[in-house]
């Protein structure tokens, strides 16, 4: 017996079980949507009164349930709607999981958020044990925490140390890693499956909560010890001004522990409250900014397979390393043995990080090969040159590898400084040079700026955005003027950072606004980390261009030897490890009330700048960039959506007073006036 | 069919088609000495370190490679089959068959000859062939005893079992076996190599100076080579821990007479002659050929760098297995109708520098030609100033599966570099055998 709905396809077998898969039409990915749920419920009605010997959910796709339909998070605007949506949410896993029969979930792919909550609500969980299972609860990265009964019954299920893990930090777990924890009643092979769902149904093994030591953190007494330390520890990363959810998820554990309606209710509760506040919208936001971004990069018009990169520092090296995890073949180009010798010695660090398997491991330094005569130059479909920033040398460099290159292939350069049209001049054909800006560090800053001219051909710059998109980054198109877009922005920033410090500042209370401010690290310890030296020659470049005005405090630095962290001492002192010495700021340390204002307005006037020139096409992009190429607090949702949600007449009052008191560089752009260039 | 074989009564006798057998590039790792624990890399990650960068500059895909031939005398726990091991590492497509030879120390040319006759034969137009050791990983093993001994532990159940069997263990079971060792002993006639080095050299009167004197040579050549950059088939490896070998590292450029001479017999105590100086090192290292038919050279438009023109493999008494090469080289000279002057560049894989000076003084030795290479008149002298020019085992090491294939990539430098013509290269083998090569260039 077969009977299909929209999203859900039911089959009962010979032995009466009921063989429930989740197909959502015209979707390439399950989501957990109301249409999905109440579809659900539905059937449920209806095996209640059927009496089958058992449910089996699986799905016919990829994945078992990727998440929430997060738009729909987005029609939601007063708490009582909120209510309602989790509380008909929760009413369909509370009937799964009181149905009679016994229930198992078979799990493979992404089994996230609302997707993990719904197989909490089954009598057992059955994943397959491929690399591409992962199971979490990642609800607190969009400023909520699971509100589908999640965390009412991990904690039960996990212990709560395990679950309070999984819930706070977003992170997904592997089938295994599901299966030490008990979140899993058995981690097995695809083929597998079905014998175990069968075999549970037919046995029907006592379920087993947490025990012992992981019950242990549940107990009345306990939870308040507990909470406290889970507070310390989330506040280390984020304060509960910038993201209450981790704090209100804590909140409602320590209160009802595993007394399962209470915490059902409160979470309820909760989530209704998050969902519609502030930091959710923005994050959500953000979410679909992201989205934008990857829509940037089309994957199907270019499958490169070989990239060569030439030059191996650390940002040579670093985006070497990162294709070669991404799957790519890679050959690293360097004069220098000691430089290659590095490249693999930070690319085995990062892929023992990321992959943790030796074997893979090993598969990924393979696809990594140094090459110091360049031999992987004439096949590659990708070349990346990342050598140091003097324009004679890459164009000396770009004479000698075109004609060697594979017809077709895409030549990129990773100048974060120098005008494509002047690199350009070097090359017979201009119009294949684009602009492919990675971030320091590569592993970690998803953004790529992709950099073109008015010679770029077209299909050059569709081909780096798709590249981008198969080494998993996000595109950013912008057009070739200085800085691009994230330097520039963030020099100013950066400039007045070290003015402050200059006037007499110490560097710790100017990076404890910029923390304050929602910044993910002070912008004088990014200054030291990114090294003064270059952060000089990019100012330098800046100043000749914009006219942005260098401090002579940065120079003094540089002139002195301390570069950052790169040795030892910048603005602040590092230990061996490179660990920064004294950047906890204490109390009463002298600060002048408008610092943090002074560090923003700059951030904000050239935001605005760059809006107004075209630097990127539109105010969500720009936007967008910014978050992932800087890290500005995305639970501002962007400097823009910022000053639209503060008020740009307010800003712009800011604007005047701090150009009344500290000069020139606080002249406001004339889009501050005009209005123009608002987000639309 | 022809006119004439339509005629004929007999049915067509099936013609043997042989093609020509380039070898169109190769590359190899530094030779990186075993310093007591394991090394750097293991025997698979130097056979993909050299066959990577090979591959890497080719006009071809990796996944054109109809096969790979790999020697390995005694590949790690986790690479059983080596050469299947490397061949799916490097990107070799699945379909083609990789497979591994041992024939002790001359495994990689046995590749390179096995590689050979896949594409003489027409069943194969580009094979990868060469030869890994990673001597410092060889297994270190548990001795019988304890083995069994173990076997009963596990079994044992209960407290009053286990004590029992606990009772039984005696401190020699937990002596580790070196297989390395026991790999470099004949276990039929129970010597050890160094010892079969020794009679040789005493079977013609060679002394300690004159070993010692062409193991200063060795080095000497090799610190020449480095120099003057005549090693470019050297590949460099990258660790994981930050650090890059670019060169043979078993070189000593201060080696010196007196030095060699303070050595001590390492086989033969008290009164041997064959010490660590004057030896092969034990080192870690592959190299690897691209073979390819003429088919191949022309339809990707390949660099020949030579040709294999025959093998011969050769059997002698194991106690005097250092006199291999003359063995092997003496029925291929005769089926070339070639004398030793026609050969313009030599490598004989220098065991020890004993067995090397042993062949010399052989093929000049009339009664030993005669008797036991069947010989008219004694082969002649050969021209030292045309053997082994940059260096050998002595020098830069010798893992036993690799050297066979090194020699003869280097032997096609060397006649390259000097615009020659025809080379012949050889090993001794361990056991009691003997194989030799001979290539041309056009």
């Amino acid at each position: 017996m077969t009977d299909k709905s929209n999203n859900w396809q039911r089959e009962t077998d010979a032995e009466g079980i009921v063989w429930l898969t989740i197909d959502q039409t015209e979707a390439s990915a399950n989501t957990l949507g109301q249409a999905l749920m109440e579809e659900l419920d539905g059937i449920l009605g209806e095996l209640e009164a059927q009496r089958p010997a058992g449910l089996v959910i699986q799905s016919a796709k990829p994945n078992f349930i990727v998440g929430a339909d997060i738009r729909e998070f987005t029609h939601v605007k007063t708490p009582d709607q909120a209510r309602e949506l989790i509380r008909r949410g929760q009413a369909v896993v509370n009937r799964l999981e009181g149905l009679r029969c016994p229930t198992v979930v078979l799990i493979n792919g992404f089994c996230l958020g609302g997707g993990l909550e719904l197989a909490l609500g089954c009598d057992y969980r059955v994943a397959d044990d491929a690399d591409s299972t992962r199971l979490g609860l990642p609800e607190v990265r969009l400023g909520i925490h699971p509100g589908f009964g999640g965390a009412a019954r991990l904690p039960r299920l996990v212990g709560a140390t395990a679950a309070m893990d999984m819930m706070l930090t977003g992170r997904s777990l592997s089938a295994r890693a599901a299966k030490k924890i008990g979140l899993v009643d058995h981690a097995v092979p695809q083929r597998h499956l079905q014998r175990a769902a069968r075999e549970l149904i037919r046995t029907r093994p006592e379920k087993k909560p947490a025990g012992g030591l992981a019950a242990l953190g549940n107990h009345a007494l306990v939870r308040p010890l507990l909470a406290r330390v889970l507070r310390k520890k989330v506040a280390a990363k984020a304060c509960p001004e910038h993201y209450p959810a981790p704090y209100a998820l804590i909140d409602l554990w320590r209160k009802h522990g595993t007394d399962k309606p209470a915490a059902l209710r409160a979470e309820e509760l909760s989530v209704a409250r998050l969902v519609i506040g502030d930091t959710a919208r923005n994050l959500v936001r953000v979410f679909f900014l992201q989205e934008r971004l990857k829509s940037q990069g089309d994957k199907k018009v270019f499958t490169p397979q070989r990239v060569h990169v030439i030059g191996g520092g650390v940002m040579g090296g670093d985006i070497a390393a990162w294709c070669a995890l991404r799957g790519l073949q890679v050959t690293v180009q360097d004069r220098n043995d000691g430089h290659l010798a590095q490249v693999v010695k930070r690319a085995a660090k990062l892929y023992k990080k990321k992959l943790k398997k030796p074997r893979l491991i090993q598969q990924a330094l393979d696809r990594l090969m140094p090459d110091k005569q360049g031999q992987g130059l004439a096949q590659a479909d990708v070349v990346i040159e990342a050598i140091f920033e003097d324009i004679e040398a890459k164009q000396n460099l770009y004479r000698e590898i075109e004609p060697r290159m594979k017809e077709g292939a895409l030549l990129a350069t990773n100048t974060s400084s120098i005008p494509l049209q002047i690199l350009g001049e070097a090359l017979s054909k201009p119009e294949r040079l684009v602009g492919l800006h990675f971030f320091n560090p590569v592993a970690q800053m998803q953004l790529v700026e992709i950099v073109t001219t008015p010679d770029t051909h077209p299909d050059t710059a569709k081909k780096a955005a798709a590249f981008t998109r198969h080494i998993d980054r996000l595109p950013l198109p912008v057009n070739s003027s200085p800085g691009f877009l994230v330097n520039r922005v963030l020099m100013p920033y950066l400039l007045e950072a070290v003015t402050l410090e200059a006037e007499g500042l110490a560097p710790k209370v100017i990076d404890a606004e910029a923390l304050k401010f929602g910044m993910p690290m002070g912008p004088i310890l990014l200054a030291d980390t990114v090294g003064l030296d270059i952060c000089l020659s990019v100012a330098e470049i800046l100043s000749k261009e914009l006219g942005v005005e260098v401090p002579g405090r940065l120079r003094e630095l540089v002139k002195a030897g301390r570069l950052g962290k790169k040795s030892g001492h910048g603005f602040y002192r590092y230990d061996k490890q490179g660990k920064p010495l004294g950047t906890k700021a204490g109390r009463g340390e002298y600060c002048p009330p408008d610092t943090q204002d002074r560090l923003i307005a700059r951030l904000l006037n050239e935001v605005l700048a760059c809006l107004r020139e075209g630097v990127v096409s539109d105010a969500d992009l720009l936007d967008a960039g910014i978050i992932f190429g800087t890290g500005f607090a995305p639970f501002r949702g962007g400097p823009l959506h910022y000053i639209e949600q503060v008020g740009q007449d307010k800003l712009a009052k800011k604007m005047d007073d701090l150009h009344k008191n500290h000069g020139e560089r606080f002249q406001a752009d004339e889009s501050w006036l005009t209005q123009e260039g608002r987000a639309e | 069919m022809t006119d004439d074989e339509k005629k004929s009564k007999h049915p067509p006798q099936p013609r043997r088609v042989v093609h020509t057998v380039y070898v169109v590039d190769g590359a190899r790792t530094p030779f990186l000495k075993a310093r007591g624990r394991p090394g750097p890399f293991s025997a698979a990650n130097l056979a993909v370190g050299a066959g990577r960068s090979l591959l890497a500059r080719q006009s071809f895909e990796p996944g054109d490679i109809d096969e790979v031939i790999l020697g390995c005398v005694m590949p790690g726990p986790d690479e059983a089959n080596i050469a299947r091991v490397a061949a799916l590492r490097l990107g070799i497509r699945q379909e083609a068959p990789a497979w591994t030879v041992q024939r002790n120390c001359a495994s990689g040319m046995q590749a390179l000859d096995s590689a050979a006759q896949s594409i003489a034969h027409g069943r194969a137009n580009l094979v990868l062939a060469g030869g890994v050791e990673a001597m410092s990983h060889a297994p270190v093993l548990l001795a019988e005893p304890m083995v069994a001994w173990l076997a009963d532990w596990y079994k044992a159940k209960g407290l009053g079992a286990r004590a029992r069997v606990l009772r039984s263990l005696r401190p020699a079971y937990l002596k580790p076996v070196i297989a390395l060792l026991r790999g470099l002993t004949d276990p039929v006639v129970g010597l050890s190599m160094g010892q079969t080095a020794e009679i040789i050299a005493h079977r013609f009167g060679i002394g300690r100076e004159q070993m010692d004197a062409y193991a200063m040579r060795s080095h000497q050549r090799l610190a020449a080579a480095q120099d003057t950059g005549d090693l470019s088939e050297i590949e460099t490896l990258y660790d994981t821990a930050g650090h890059y070998f670019g060169a043979d590292d078993g070189l000593r450029r201060d080696t010196s007479m007196a030095s060699l001479n303070k050595l001590r017999p390492v086989f033969d105590r008290p009164f041997g002659n064959v010490t660590a100086g004057n030896s092969a090192q034990v080192t870690d290292g592959a190299a690897m050929l691209l073979l390819a038919s003429e088919q191949a050279v022309k339809k990707w438009r390949l660099p020949v760098l030579g040709r294999i023109v025959d093998s011969h493999w050769a059997g002698l008494d194991p106690t005097q297995m250092g006199l291999g090469p003359v063995h092997a080289m003496t029925p291929l000279l005769k089926r070339h109708k070639l004398k030793l002057d026609d050969i313009d560049s030599w490598e004989i894989n220098e065991a020890f520098a004993a067995q090397v000076l042993a062949n010399i003084e052989a093929w000049k030795d009339y009664h030993y030609c005669r008797n036991e290479l069947h010989t008219a008149l004694a082969m002649g002298e050969l021209d030292q100033e045309r053997l082994n020019v940059d260096g050998g085992g002595v020098s830069l090491g010798h893992p036993v599966g690799a050297s066979g294939a090194r020699i003869v990539l280097h032997l096609l430098r060397v006649l390259e570099r000097t615009g020659a013509r025809r080379g012949m290269a050889s090993l001794c083998i361990g056991g009691g055998q003997g194989g030799a090569m001979l290539l041309e260039r056009e």
